[in-house]
């Protein structure tokens, strides 16, 4: 019995992303096709050349047939993967451990969210019947408890935590600025973001992600084979994956000022890389920004600061363009919104992109050769949470 | 001996200011204030909480059988006292039944179980509407009360029942057509008379029956629908030495079905002991009971009483309490409906939804709410932990402007309750200034939403009451 990963097995040989934003044009079955497309063509191959996709998506289709009905794909395995604000990650988890196994060649991960046709503002997810004793709160507002409980913690005055998460979404914004597929691609200050009315709880509406439709694929093989299709490919140094037992809704021990399952899927993505400083070692990372305070309480979980100190590395830019460890240098969910499916697969794009210095007027000194991806779905107390880290040089 | 053992009345905590529905309209000024049950009742949660503080008061009797009785139920075909007998966690062996429709159908429960040889718990409940601006909306109140009726076997009795009689006539005085909202009365004066002569004729059969002469009656009880006629009973009855007890006009206003019920819950809180207390229902006919007081109440002073409840509230405007009443189409929530609740889904969960009963381990602090799923740890959290009772403490809270709520916006706390055990969970009867963390709370049964006609029922937490304190119960 033992967790041991599958590091330098298998490599990214080619990714494609939509931009995000209000698609009132095009369905899932066009975004997904045009992510897949751009990332088939970016390895240098064609729909044949593929022997099994895995589609993620969380709200806007059953099924396999999602993706095999609009691309024609026929005789092939395609399955649909779900698992919340994960999913897109998750989709290249599978897709990376089937090439592992070695029962094919190349396979496909392919994640889209179809998330403006509901005709609701946020996301609404389909509701399974029930006995209806459950929450039915927003997730803001789920998260928005964080906020008094960090502050409390460690002291912070609430006029400053406010403007904590102020910075959090304004670095974000303005690194969405410098990106052609964000949705949001504007400048919002600092004393902006604290002059808006909150939502839930202290979270303003500029707190919050917004939501979008997208698409992003990934194309995976053996590591070995990887120069066949690219001079340039990404390997996976890590895919760690945790379901919560939900045990932080009913554990008086819980004070919200942390992420368990996304603190323990970062341990075990570290075991499986070797990382024992992400600090140092990562280039850069892109992390579940669904609320500022999730930023904030992430970058403690996953080792980028001590426990307490995360707020004051904000406050010092640490986290910036041009800080010691950038985090969601694509603009993040702040910026692109949340097509759940997609997501995932988006951040990993943005290590893509910068990992092989395409990242334009974004491009990072990526030295230190690794990126981190960090999705979560649920809330504080009951989460899923999906770590992939990936790295320029096999070793 | 037979009689009441136990009693509970439950006043919703709003008020509306009856000044408020003149200005409003452009009529005249009223005076007062009349209860108003919130967006997140109906008659069977009202229901629920007087039941509750009458079994309170009974510590370890159980009733044999449960009727409530509303003239405004949450539901027509299917049996809304089940809900209740659910929420109380009574046995299954005890039959629950609505017995509803008129006012005097409680009254007629009551008397079946004090004439009755087994233990009834009879609940009543009323909100009480009618047209905007109009005098039903004006004098009625919103409200629960509920009689343990039972002997000396099943607990001490508080009030001794000695004897009842009734009068029964069909005539026309009030009435209101299936799925109508208001009522319509017929000349007010024509009911008046009728239930004057009625009223005489129960009253003079009652005392025979009680064995007792009028100037034995120190409390004088008079519910009624129709004002007047109580009114005018009160004085022809009351002998020099009665007291006649407060209809809570003022500030509660008439709650119908409850209504009787009620008033006995208040005489008893204030009866001398050895006192008679008469109850006279007007309702479709006549009925008067007699009682003797056993031991004073107030010489052990409870919580929750009709006058704690009575002086409380907090006053809702007009437009708010037509929204309440569907009177007055407002922009829902710009969400998603909120989905029906699945039916066996609520069935296997029925401990959980509608009793809060969590689980823990033998003799341990553990409390897990909802409760742990058999076989995950097998054995290891078997124990039910019954958590209606028990009060928690908000640990932290938000409040949500962007979630459905018929009433926005939700004030949501994480609570840690007293003795183990914690559960986010939402609040009521609060404004969103007015938690905290640290604020002291307990549990409360509610609605939390309706589709397709189905009512969702469960469980919120209302900070503690001010007439109550953390030694009550």
């Amino acid at each position: 019995m033992g967790s041991h990963g599958i590091k330098d097995k298998v490599a990214i040989v080619g990714m494609g992303c939509t931009r995000f934003t209000e698609h009132w044009d095009k369905g899932a079955d066009l975004l997904a096709v045009e992510a897949v497309n751009d990332a088939f063509a970016s390895a240098g191959i064609d729909k044949a050349s593929v022997d099994a996709y895995w589609l993620g998506t969380a709200l806007s289709g059953a099924s396999g047939m999602t993706l095999s009905k609009p691309l024609e794909l026929t005789g092939k395995p395609v399955v649909r993967v779900e698992n919340m604000c994960a999913t897109g990650a998750e989709s290249l988890r599978q897709a990376a451990y089937a090439v592992a196994c070695g029962a094919y060649d190349v396979a496909a991960a392919v994640g889209v969210e179809k998330a403006k046709d509901s005709g609701y503002q946020g996301l609404n997810a389909f509701p399974i019947p029930n006995d209806g004793t459950a929450r039915t709160l927003t997730a803001a507002a789920m998260f928005s408890m964080a906020v008094p409980a960090y502050a409390k913690k460690y002291s912070v005055d609430p006029a400053e935590m406010k403007r904590v998460l102020a910075e959090i979404g304004s670095k974000n914004h303005a690194n969405g600025v410098r990106n052609e597929r964000a949705q949001f691609r504007k400048n919002v200050s600092v004393d902006e973001i604290l002059a808006m009315p909150t939502v839930a709880g202290e979270l303003t509406v500029m707190d919050c992600a917004g939501v979008a439709d997208g698409a992003a694929a990934a194309i995976v093989v053996r590591a070995e084979d990887a120069h066949r299709y690219t001079d340039h490919p990404i390997y996976i140094k890590a895919l760690s994956s945790v379901a919560g037992d939900g045990g932080g809704l009913s554990d008086p021990g819980y004070d919200y000022t942390t992420f368990r399952e996304s603190a323990d899927c970062a341990r075990e993505a570290y075991a499986q890389a070797g990382i024992t400083d992400p600090r140092r070692e990562l280039a850069m990372a892109q992390v579940h920004d669904c609320f500022t305070i999730t930023e904030l309480i992430l970058c403690e979980d996953l080792g980028f600061a001590e426990r307490g100190a995360a707020w004051k590395d904000v406050l010092s830019g640490a986290f910036a363009m041009d800080g010691d460890l950038p985090v969601n240098t694509d603009g993040g969910l702040k910026s692109f919104g949340h097509p759940v499916g997609a997501s995932g697969l988006r951040m990993i794009f943005e290590c893509w992109l910068q990992l092989r210095g395409e990242a334009g007027d974004r491009q990072l000194d990526t030295e230190r050769g690794l990126a981190l991806t960090h999705n979560l779905g649920g809330y504080p107390g009951e989460m899923v949470s999906c770590i992939t880290v990936l790295g320029r040089h096999l070793g | 001996m037979k009689g009441i053992i136990g009693h509970g009345a439950y006043l919703p905590r709003w008020r509306l200011e009856r000044g408020s529905i003149g200005a409003t309209l452009g009529t005249g000024a009223g005076k007062g204030r009349r209860s108003v049950a919130s967006y997140d009742e109906d008659t069977t949660t009202m229901a629920v909480e007087a039941a509750r503080l009458a079994l309170r008061s009974a510590p370890g009797a159980s009733p044999s059988s449960l009727w409530f009785s509303t003239t405004t139920p949450a539901y027509l075909d299917k049996t809304n006292a089940t809900t209740i007998h659910a929420a109380l966690r009574l046995d299954r062996h005890v039959l629950a039944a609505d017995a509803g429709g008129a006012v005097r159908s409680g009254v007629a429960v009551l008397r079946s179980a004090l004439e009755g040889s087994s233990s009834a718990l009879v609940v009543a409940a009323d909100i009480r509407g009618g047209l905007a601006g109009g005098p039903d909306e004006s004098a009625g109140g919103d409200g629960a009360a509920a009689l343990f009726v039972g002997s000396e076997n099943d607990g001490p009795v508080v009030a001794e029942y000695l004897g009842s009689a009734g009068a029964t006539e069909e005539f026309l005085d009030r009435w209101r057509a299936p799925g109508d909202t208001a009522s319509k009365v017929w000349e007010e004066r024509y009911g008046e008379g009728r239930y004057l002569e009625l009223g005489q004729s129960a009253w003079k059969d009652g005392l025979k029956a009680a064995g007792i002469a009028p100037e034995e009656v120190a409390d004088l009880v008079i519910a009624s629908l129709h004002g007047r006629a109580v009114r005018a009973l009160s004085r022809g009855l009351a002998s020099s030495t009665t007291n006649v007890v407060p209809t809570l006009d003022g500030h509660i206003g008439c709650t119908g079905a409850a209504h009787p019920f009620l008033l006995l819950s208040s005489a008893l809180e204030n009866a001398a002991a050895g006192a008679v207390i008469a109850l006279l229902c007007l309702a479709d006919g006549a009925d008067a009971f007699f009682f003797r007081v056993n031991a004073a109440e107030s010489s052990t002073p409870r919580a929750r009483t009709v006058a704690s409840q009575e002086a409380q509230g907090r006053v809702v405007p007009y437009g708010k309490y037509l929204a309440w009443r569907n009177q007055l189409r407002v922009e829902p929530p710009r969400r998603p409906d909120p989905a029906r609740v699945s039916a066996p889904a609520a069935g296997r969960s029925a401990d959980w939804k509608f009793g809060f009963v969590g689980s823990r381990a033998p003799g341990s602090s553990e409390v897990r709410l909802p409760p742990a799923v058999p076989g995950a740890d097998p054995g290891v959290m078997a124990d039910p932990a019954p958590m209606a009772e028990v009060r928690g403490t908000v640990v932290t809270f938000t409040v949500d402007r962007l979630a459905y709520s018929p009433s926005p916006p939700i004030v949501f706390a994480v609570v840690d309750f007293d003795g183990g055990g914690r559960l986010p969970i939402e609040l009521t009867d609060v404004a969103p200034d007015e938690v905290s963390i640290g604020t002291r709370v307990e549990m409360t049964f509610r609605r939390l939403s309706e589709a397709d006609g189905i009512v969702n029922y469960f469980w919120k937490a209302r900070p503690l009451a001010a007439d109550v304190n953390e030694g009550d119960a």
